[in-house]
């Protein structure tokens, strides 16, 4: 899957956690603009890996806080 | 300058909005007088303790304390010394012999702490290119030991078999797995299904490692805890218990029938690097372990207590972490932190000690007052409990 096809499902994924509709873009974090806290966290990295059939190691979710870098982090695990 | 503590302000802010309520504080009990593993003397009044996991109340056992002063006597008050250096006495080799006895296993390594025992095993065994697979709600001591590991760490919804499942089998080929469980959940008193998670943990070649801190002594037949209840013991590569619970002492362990298990003891650094549990610590763990296999009489009366216990508090009205008893933890949800810590300050003036546990400890940012059971707890003692909250429920505007 390319990265617009990628990004495109990535950002369905992220609406249902979305609260207050904030426009999102490559440089919007998770933790600061979309207020994830860490339950939030917990159930949308697993809707992610459940779509793309992928595992997000806690390691590899310390390097993420953006939505780009989540993006960029599926595209390259999908291989 | 930037002062290094600015990130704790959140919490000292919520701390002192807590107290500003005028609450007691509820981190800083001091007991002045222990009476009994279930009576204590605290701010000058009787108290009964319900949170001390002191499961099966060995700590005033007779025994145990002969064992002890006599072991100071003969050994001296401390090792100064690592184990592998000048920190091995007998006594320290006899409860490694106890706890093999009591698993049945023929390995056993003693830590300092429990928490040592799952940092020092973790981050040893599992390393870069590893995974660690483990249930969220796992113990801080486990979560510390991924941290301070290689491995990659990939957590699971509680007790989710499907979840779990997904998980090692999206796993690349070849990686060493770890899949990490607890017996009880201490958070919610919660048990877990082991016999079909280590099937499935088994099914993809991972090794297993189950932490019977909280059911030790009292849960399966011999008390060897949720795996032997369930009939998975053999199925568990590393099982990793503490002696501060139902052993009633300090300290923590490793039992495995790993044949190359014995290595763990020059490459396991929080075990290599700090010193040894002073010998009277180590002696009336020794006895205690030892007494704890002949215990079956207590453990029908903890069980006995647990349902009492749980069904009172059902009954009253109150919200409790499981529908039905699981384990020696009962815990009660309480619908914040505030009343919490109300409902929990209004128990102790009734006489009563529970632990107050609050996020981020907590699974879902919950806050609970959780009971531990004791097997000397009478009878009469866990009516007088039901009582004291029924009152205090009153009194903190929960019931
Ligand atoms: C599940 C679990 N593992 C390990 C530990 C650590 O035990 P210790 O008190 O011996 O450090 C605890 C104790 O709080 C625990 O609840």
């Amino acid at each position: 899957m390319d990265r617009a096809a990628t990004a495109e499902k990535i950002a369905a994924l992220i609406a249902p956690f979305n609260k207050k509709d904030i426009a999102v873009t490559d440089a919007t974090s998770f933790a600061g603009d979309l207020e994830f806290d860490s339950l939030t966290v917990m159930d949308f990295v697993a809707a992610i890996e459940d779509e793309f059939d992928i595992i997000i190691s806690m390691n590899a979710q310390a390097e993420i806080e953006t939505y780009g870098q989540l993006v960029d982090a599926v595209v390259k695990l999908q291989g | 300058m930037t002062d290094l503590f600015s990130k704790f302000d959140p919490m000292i802010q919520m701390r002192a909005d807590l107290l500003a309520t005028g609450v007691t504080d509820p981190f800083g009990l001091v007991m002045e007088k222990v009476i009994s593993p279930t009576v204590a003397i605290c701010n000058g009044r009787e108290t009964i303790l319900l949170g001390t996991y002191n499961y099966m109340g060995q700590t005033f056992d007779p025994d145990v304390i002969a064992a002890g002063k006599k072991a100071l006597d003969d050994f001296g008050s401390g090792t100064t010394g690592s184990r592998v250096l000048n920190g091995t006495y007998s006594p320290h080799r006899d409860v490694e012999e106890a706890l093999k006895e009591f698993y049945g296993m023929d390995h056993a390594m003693v830590f300092s702490t429990g928490y040592q025992a799952n940092l020092g095993i973790i981050s040893t065994i599992a390393g870069k290119g590893d995974y660690i697979v483990l249930d969220i709600d796992s113990h801080a001591s486990i979560w510390d030991g991924c941290k301070m590991g290689d491995a990659e760490v990939v957590p699971f919804k509680h007790n989710d078999i499907e979840a779990m499942e997904k998980r090692l089998r999206r796993i690349p080929e070849g990686a060493g797995k770890l899949v990490v469980l607890e017996g009880v959940y201490s958070m919610l008193g919660d048990i877990a299904p082991l016999k079909d998670m280590i099937a499935i943990a088994r099914k993809y070649g991972a090794m297993v490692l189950v932490d019977e801190a909280h059911s030790m002594g009292f849960i399966g037949p011999n008390g060897r805890g949720v795996a032997e209840e369930q009939g998975c013991l053999d199925d568990v590569d590393f099982v990793i218990g503490t002696f501060s619970k139902s052993v009633g002492t300090v300290g923590g362990f490793c039992v495995s029938n790993h044949p190359k298990f014995e290595i763990m003891r020059l490459v396991c650094r929080p075990y290599v690097f700090t010193a040894s549990l002073p010998p009277s610590v180590v002696a009336t763990a020794a006895t205690s372990v030892r007494k704890l296999m002949h215990a079956a009489d207590k453990r029908a009366h903890l069980w006995e207590n647990s349902r009492t216990l749980h069904k009172g508090l059902r009954d009253s009205g109150f919200q409790l972490g499981t529908d039905e008893p699981q384990s020696a933890i009962i815990s009660v949800i309480m619908p914040d932190l505030e009343r919490g810590a109300m409902m929990w300050e209004a128990l102790l003036h009734e006489g009563l000690y529970v632990n107050l546990a609050r996020p981020p400890a907590t699974p879902a940012n919950m806050t609970l007052l959780r009971c531990s059971l004791c097997a000397l707890h009478t009878a009469d003692q866990v009516q007088t409990i039901i009582g004291m909250f029924q009152r205090a429920g009153k009194t903190a505007g929960i019931l």
